[in-house]
Order: C-alpha cells, then sequence, then structure tokens
C-alpha cells in the first residue's frame, strides 16, 4: 500500500515539474518535440534511479558512518556528474543503439536539478533503499508525463498566432501553467 | 571592459532569469512571497561573487579537461557555507527555501558564470560581474515575489495593501509559471526598446 501511494502521489499529485518545480529547464528546453521529449525522459528515468541508488548508499555508508553529513551537497554532485559520465561511456560500448538514442540528452542531466533534488528529497523523507527506487522512478515517470504532454501542446502551439513579445519562451510558461493548474485537480487524491 | 557596464550588463539586458532564462527552477519555486525571493537573490548573489572570484584567482592552476568539477567543488564549497549558515542563524528563512538551497549548485547561472566570464578575466572584474548578475537576479526574484505575493494575498513584503483575499492561485504552482511568463514578455519588449 505505501508503494502504490508513493506511485500515485509522485506520478501525479505532486508531479515533479509542475508542483515542484524541478528540472524546469529540461521542461521548457527540449519539449518543441515529442520525439526528443521522449528521449529525454527515457534518459532521466535511467539516470534518475541509478543515481538515487548511489547516492542513498553513499549516504548511509559513507557520510552517515563517518558523520560528514555536511559534506553530502558536494558529495552528490560529484558522484551524479561522474555517473553520467560513466553512463555514457559504459552504454557507447555495450549498447550503441540506446547510446545513438539517449547521447546528447546524458550530459544536459548533470545541470537537471531533478535528479540531485530527488536523491536529497530520498534522504530527506527517509526512504528505505527500495522506497527511494521506487519514489525516483515514479518521479522520472511523472517528469517524463508532463515533458511528453507539454511537447505535443507545444507542437500543436507552432501555428498559432501569438503576439510578438509572448512569443518562444513567455508563452511555453504561460501554457505550462495553464497545464499545471490542471494538474492541480489530482490534489486530495492520496 | 568598462566596469560600470560590466556591472550593469546583469541588470536588465542580459538577465539571467528574464533574458537569458538560466535557473528557473529556484525562480519559480521560491517566489511565493517577496521576502523570500529577495533571500533567495541574496544566497545566489553570495555564492556567484565568491565563487567567481576564487575561480578567477585559481584558473591559472585549474587544467582544462578538469574544469568543469573543479568548478562544481568551488561552487558546492560556498553552497554548502550558505546552507549551514541559514540553517544555524535564520531557522525560519531556511525551513521555507529548504531544498532550493543546496540546489544552487546545479543553478546554470553560477557554472555559466564560471565558464563564461570567471575562467578567461581578472578577479575584480569576475567579482564585479559575478555582483552584477546576482542582483540582477535578485531584482527579478524579488519582483516575481512581490508581484505574486500582492495578486495571491493583497499584500507585499508581508504589508497589506489592499483588504480582503486575493486570488490563492498565484502563491501556487499556476501563478509561479504564468506570472514569470508575462514579466518575461515586459523584459524582452523592454530590451527591444532600449536598442
Amino acid at each position: 500500500m505505501k508503494y502504490i501511494i508513493i506511485i500515485i502521489s509522485s506520478i501525479f499529485v505532486n508531479n515533479v515539474v509542475l508542483s515542484q518545480f524541478l528540472g524546469i529547464c529540461p521542461f521548457i528546453g527540449v519539449s518543441k518535440k515529442v520525439n526528443t521529449a521522449v528521449g529525454m525522459s527515457a534518459a532521466v528515468l535511467f539516470v534518475m534511479v541509478l543515481a538515487t541508488m548511489v547516492t542513498w548508499l553513499i549516504q548511509h555508508y559513507v557520510l552517515d558512518a563517518f558523520g560528514l553529513q555536511f559534506l553530502q551537497t558536494l558529495t552528490f554532485i560529484l558522484v551524479i556528474a561522474s555517473l553520467v559520465q560513466i553512463v555514457e561511456i559504459v552504454l557507447k560500448k555495450i549498447a550503441p543503439p540506446l547510446y545513438q538514442a539517449l547521447g546528447i540528452f546524458l550530459p544536459l542531466i548533470t545541470t537537471n536539478c531533478a535528479v540531485l533534488g530527488i536523491a536529497i528529497l530520498t534522504i530527506q523523507k527517509e526512504y528505505n533503499l527500495l522506497e527511494g527506487i521506487v519514489y525516483s522512478a515514479s518521479i522520472a515517470v511523472g517528469f517524463a508525463f508532463a515533458l511528453i504532454l507539454f511537447a505535443g501542446i507545444r507542437e500543436q502551439m507552432e501555428t498559432a498566432n501569438v503576439p510578438e513579445g509572448m512569443k518562444g519562451t513567455p508563452i511555453a510558461l504561460v501554457t505550462a501553467g495553464l497545464l499545471a493548474m490542471a494538474f492541480m485537480g489530482f490534489s486530495g487524491l492520496v | 571592459m568598462n566596469q560600470l557596464q560590466n556591472f550593469s550588463k546583469g541588470l536588465l539586458r542580459e538577465n539571467p532569469i528574464l533574458v537569458l532564462v538560466l535557473g528557473t527552477c529556484p525562480t519559480l519555486a521560491v517566489t511565493t512571497s517577496a521576502i523570500n525571493g529577495f533571500s533567495m537573490g541574496l544566497a545566489v548573489t553570495f555564492v556567484l561573487a565568491m565563487s567567481n572570484m576564487f575561480i578567477s584567482l585559481l584558473k591559472n592552476f585549474i587544467s582544462d579537461d578538469i574544469r568543469i568539477p573543479a568548478f562544481i567543488v568551488i561552487i558546492a564549497t560556498f553552497v554548502t557555507i550558505v546552507d549551514l549558515s541559514l540553517q544555524a542563524y535564520i531557522p525560519s528563512l531556511y525551513e521555507s527555501l529548504g531544498l532550493f538551497i543546496p540546489l544552487i549548485v546545479v543553478n546554470c547561472i553560477v557554472l555559466g558564470r564560471a565558464e563564461a566570464f570567471a575562467s578567461k578575466n581578472d578577479v575584480f572584474s569576475s567579482i564585479i560581474d559575478g555582483l552584477g548578475m546576482g542582483i540582477g537576479y535578485a531584482i527579478a526574484l524579488t519582483v516575481l515575489g512581490m508581484l505574486r505575493e500582492f495578486l495571491g494575498t493583497l499584500s507585499i513584503f508581508n504589508y497589506k495593501i489592499f483588504s480582503g483575499d486575493g486570488a490563492l492561485m498565484f502563491i501556487m504552482a499556476p501563478g509561479a509559471f504564468i506570472c514569470l511568463g508575462f514579466l518575461m514578455a515586459i523584459a524582452n519588449m523592454l530590451v527591444k526598446k532600449l536598442k
């Protein structure tokens, strides 16, 4: 039951982009086409689960064990950055088609604050390892859900007649606001 | 470059939020009130100025291949300083900014300025650049915070302007996106006029 609540609440109710404001940069940046949105979502899912797993282990077996909690921010960001690099190298070697698909999105993920944010939140919420994995996976699915929906809307918007000053990012933000309003309908679900 | 120009470019012409569109996540999340936006702006200004200074000082010792991780370590150090000091001295603020203090590390502005400016220029101009960009960021955050606080609760900096209730939606997520969208459109028009 606990896992179901985690899943529902992180995909719909506390959607990572539309209600927690994490990962807005890729949300605005790579949402012009549905194809790229799908690629980005897959890369985020992959890295986020891996990063949460590794940072959880580091927090519990290194930082807590030696009383080094104040190094959390520094360690986590370095771990995530090197993890992304390793994933890139490994994928290139063993799964070239996957690398082709995810390749260009991987470096962008280092600066995706959702990955670091979820790693820290998992520690703050005192989840155990399995809960952490479920939590990060459902957050990533929520991210994918919002990103792909938004990309679909933006593709349609290409043809719309937008006032001069609102073109580009401003109208995208207003659209995201309306999408966030729609997502507010899910609150109270859990 | 003229130091004054160097300082003022971050205020509007290259404003990190409204024109460059960097660091949007904390912008949307912390601007539920003017005071939160302002404090977040100050925290980022501190991190920007200090990390710009240190990166500029160390630029000759950091080899090109590992410069990004080195920059991140320097930035993370100052973020940790801000994080721990806020936790110790202003716990209420720490509570309301929450997760977004450690997330200054991945704020694109800080790394962006390190890479684009501090790693190429002398110490003094780097500090000025950091301060200018940081203050531009703080201004944008404060304005957005004021706008949202006013529309949401009809008060600014906790000071009640009109009696009655505002539209609560502006304090919540949708209002953040919509307000920033309009603010950005206004800034775009201003920049165009200045040219």
